[in-house]
């Protein structure tokens, strides 16, 4: 996937500005790395993990009939240690079916409706986290390799230009925080790189597992701006620019924040 | 749905201790949380939790709201023989859940 | 924490949440402290006037809490303790939640080792005790502070 994407690079020469970094990668670093000795610990023991409870809750729904085909994710995809492994990593993704860009919760949803002929979960819903961080688990300790060629190149264009634009009543940019002033302390804490690559995770602030999507729904409400819903697809964008943002970093699913 | 996982030795040391742990799915809700309407959302913390090894009562727990969310409880149990640790709880709405794990006692 | 941390009060900042007014804990002269601990009405209650020794048990919290949420909580009671006497419960006391009692751990069947962990919710910067009663009804005691800090970043989603 990398190597296509230098090609690609080699052969369109307006697109060379466009795999500029701002953060190179060979700084990226986790947010588990920012994070105290405590919740090191608690992501790094499968037992003490509250995320794994997610997990096995989704092994249970993967297996479980759905919808009016009474198929199970199980009946087309079989194990998903197999047919799993790997798919985090690529997602958002665009969908030519769908016409847009998918995180891996409207996928999942997209299976449900179209495959399955059930009731698409609704956002932060028990199930469609279980299901998630289930999927996403399968891929962890792999890198993250999102394709931002194609179709998805206009959502990664949207998704780089909000998290470098400024927001809200604080009139602050994600950019600022996160690419210019990590590793410094904001009160108490320190500044993550902010990529997400630990998502769905366990959140001790939500004592709840939930989405990269809530975790970026949080972010706003900190500076004072307006909220996208859970949904919008300017959250995919920005879901989108952060996976290429922190192509290489394996996912940690199910992570542990504070 | 599963909602606890457990984890003991694989084989435990005759009259030995042994380390016992387990996590728990539940909000343990304080009673002083509201929800998005403003209306406070009940307390029901998970008030009981009972270890029993081979039948036998080894630890009882009694948990308040100070305990946090999807709680998780390392303790240690003394060998005796291969057999089984049942765990159950209740909450505050009466709603029970139980685990067991086999012990092999060498 | 080491014993010695919880036997010794240490100075703790505080920051506060618009940007810098530091609060210092009270210092207290080693070997005072713990002795004199009957600011958890709770606990009081719970000793009717006995004295638990400050020794032999270790409560290990952090000094500061990732997260006022879940602190990783550790109580270990040393031994040995057959044939003598043996752990029975050990209660946990909080100095400032709505609810002081914590959590009771009862043991019907004695256990040559006692340690128990957990974690905890803390509302705030505050004292936790933990107090072991024996089979011989003695009462055996550990204190520890934690540093709370409210979220730089206010979540409300």
């Amino acid at each position: 996937m990398l190597h296509a994407l230098a090609v690609v690079v080699a052969c369109c020469a307006g697109s060379v500005a466009a795999q500029e970094r701002v953060l190179p990668l060979s700084a990226l670093r986790s947010g588990i790395t920012f994070a105290g000795a405590d919740v090191r610990a608690m992501q790094s023991d499968d037992i003490a993990n509250p995320g794994m409870l997610w997990v096995e809750r989704g092994e249970t729904l993967w297996n479980a009939p759905a919808g009016a085909t009474g198929m199970s994710c199980s009946s087309c995809h079989g194990t998903a240690s197999g047919s799993m492994r790997g798919v985090a990593t690529r997602y958002p993704a665009y969908d030519s079916t769908a016409g847009a860009m998918q995180d891996l919760e409207a996928r999942i949803d997209d299976c449900r409706t179209h495959r399955q002929q059930a009731s698409p979960l609704p956002r932060e819903s028990d199930d469609l986290l279980s299901l998630t961080t289930y999927v996403a688990h399968q891929s962890r300790g792999l890198p993250l390799g999102v394709s931002i060629d194609g179709p998805a190149r206009a959502a990664f264009e949207r998704g780089r230009a909000f998290f470098a634009r400024r927001h809200g009543q604080m009139n602050v940019a994600c950019t600022q925080c996160h690419d210019q002033n990590w590793g410094k302390r904001l009160l108490a804490e320190p500044i993550s790189q902010g990529h997400g690559t630990a998502f769905p995770a366990y959140r001790l602030e939500w004592q709840a597992l939930g989405s990269l999507q809530r975790r970026l729904r949080a972010c706003p409400f900190a500076i004072r701006a307006d909220m996208p819903p859970s949904g919008a697809s300017e959250l995919t964008d920005l879901e989108l620019y952060l996976a290429w943002r922190a192509q290489g970093l394996p996912i940690e699913t199910p992570g542990v924040r504070r | 749905m599963p909602d606890a996982r457990v984890n003991v030795p694989a084989e435990v040391a005759r009259g030995k201790p042994f380390e016992v742990r387990i996590l728990i799915r539940h909000p343990m809700e304080t009673g002083y949380r509201t929800d998005e309407s403003g209306k406070p959302i009940p307390r029901n913390v998970l008030a009981t939790f009972t270890c029993r090894y081979n039948g036998e009562t080894v630890l009882v727990a009694r948990l308040g709201p100070g305990i946090a969310a999807n709680p998780y409880l390392r303790f240690f149990v003394t060998a005796r023989e291969s057999g089984q640790l049942t765990f159950e709880w209740v909450d505050e709405a009466g709603v029970r859940g139980d685990e067991r794990v086999a012990v092999t006692v060498v | 924490m080491t014993r010695d941390d919880t036997r010794r009060w240490r100075v703790r900042r505080r920051l506060l949440q618009c940007g810098g007014a530091l609060v210092l804990v009270p210092w207290l002269p080693a070997g005072a402290a713990e002795r004199d601990i009957v600011d958890i009405p709770a606990f009081a209650t719970f000793l009717a006037g006995r004295s638990p020794r400050w020794e032999r048990m270790r409560l290990d919290l952090p000094s500061l809490a990732d997260n006022g949420q879940a602190v990783p909580m550790k109580i270990v009671v040393e031994g040995p303790f057959a044939p003598g006497p043996y752990v029975r419960a050990i209660r946990l006391f909080s100095q400032r939640n709505p609810v002081p009692e914590m959590a009771t751990f009862e043991f019907p069947v004695a256990v040559e080792r006692i340690e128990v962990e957990s974690r905890v919710r803390l509302a705030g910067t505050q004292r936790v005790v933990a107090v072991a009663t024996m089979s011989d009804d003695r009462l055996y005691a550990a204190a520890a502070d934690v540093v709370v800090t409210i979220d730089a970043c206010m979540d409300g989603t």
